[in-house]
């Protein structure tokens, strides 16, 4: 397929649902930006360190992890692990790319810092090889500029405030539950997700803080059963 | 929070991102491992949700903050926006403490 058969992508009119798509994706995870920014100063991260950690880390859910966990008091360890648990994803989202990311090596390598939920969902749900490349790359450096952005404003924002005054420790758990809920349309997932939370509960009282969080990892051992196997 | 775990975490997470992307390129996983890695979200955000919700600490503890919760569930449910959901959880939170 030559490339000279479409228009630069910018001008690519049927592109543009896509770019529009990708834009506004890319906005409301600025939005979740600023909450993470927020979120993490009041945890007791600095300005300049919850920066750093949305620049260098670049994903959403890992970074509120980890800050959520030594917020709260845990160990090096055990925020370490419950973050890189859920940073695992992004090597599975890695796998399914990079059929569709070619390029040198420094490109592949820049690719893969962008290589995380959004990006993988709006690449595979477009219809060719070359819209796959272009939305991917496209909502990659969109979000990634919003969400630093958000991240720089919310943390500005939060240092300014007292977390308990406007709830906004519960920043941290209301964000997660607004990321969960999709995972849950699954049946298996609807069961991993009762098991991981009994599993935290029951050993909250009993282990380190940030412990419960990798033991309730142990509740995907539900996937080892073949979707079959599961009655839903 | 330490520069220590800031740089360190950056650098597993990238980690996994090249090692799906770069290294092992095109090759699939055993359809067993996949099936689990998947299910690591559910679980573990869960399990976040539930630390943050009702434990100080290593205590397990009930205040303002599962009404916060509450609401924030109702409106992931209602499929209000995400920063919407963490709004109205915060919100919720607050005024519970502040009549209390």
């Amino acid at each position: 397929m030559s490339r000279d058969e479409h228009p630069v992508w910018w001008r690519d009119e049927s592109l543009r649902p896509m770019m529009v798509a990708c834009l506004t994706l890319s906005a409301a995870v600025g939005v979740f930006g600023v909450s993470f920014g927020v979120a993490s100063v009041s945890a007791g991260s600095s300005v300049l360190q919850t920066c750093a950690i949305s620049l260098l880390v670049f994903t959403g859910a890992s970074q509120f992890s980890a800050v959520s966990v030594i917020g709260s008091g845990g160990s090096f360890g055990s925020a370490l692990g419950g973050a890189l648990l859920l940073a695992a994803r992004n090597g599975v989202y890695g796998l399914a790319m990079s059929r569709r990311i070619e390029g040198s090596l420094g490109l592949r390598m820049l690719a893969a810092q962008m290589t995380i939920d959004e990006t993988t969902a709006m690449s595979v749900a477009q219809p060719d090889p070359r819209a796959q490349r272009i939305a991917f790359w496209f909502t990659g450096v969109a979000l990634y500029c919003l969400w630093n952005l958000g991240t720089l404003i919310g943390a500005l924002a939060g240092n300014a405030l007292d977390p308990t005054t406007y709830g906004l420790d519960v920043a941290f758990p209301a964000g997660f539950v607004a990321m969960l809920w999709p995972l849950l349309t699954d049946a298996r997932a609807r069961l991993a997700a009762l098991l991981g939370g009994l599993v935290c509960v029951v050993t909250i009282p009993v282990t380190p803080v940030g412990v419960p969080i990798l033991l309730s990892a142990l509740a995907v051992l539900v996937g080892v059963r073949r979707p079959a196997e599961v009655a839903s | 929070m330490t520069w220590t775990l800031v740089l360190v975490l950056a650098a597993g997470a990238y980690a996994f991102k090249v090692t799906g992307l770069v290294i092992l390129g095109g090759r699939t996983l055993p359809p067993v491992v996949d099936r689990c890695l998947a299910l690591i979200p559910a679980a573990v955000i869960t399990a976040l949700v539930m630390k943050d919700t009702f434990s100080t600490g290593r205590d397990l503890v009930l205040d303002a903050r599962a009404i916060g919760i509450a609401v924030a569930v109702v409106a992931a449910w209602r499929r209000v926006p995400l920063i919407a959901v963490i709004v109205l959880g915060a919100a919720a939170t607050a005024l519970v403490r502040l009549i209390s």
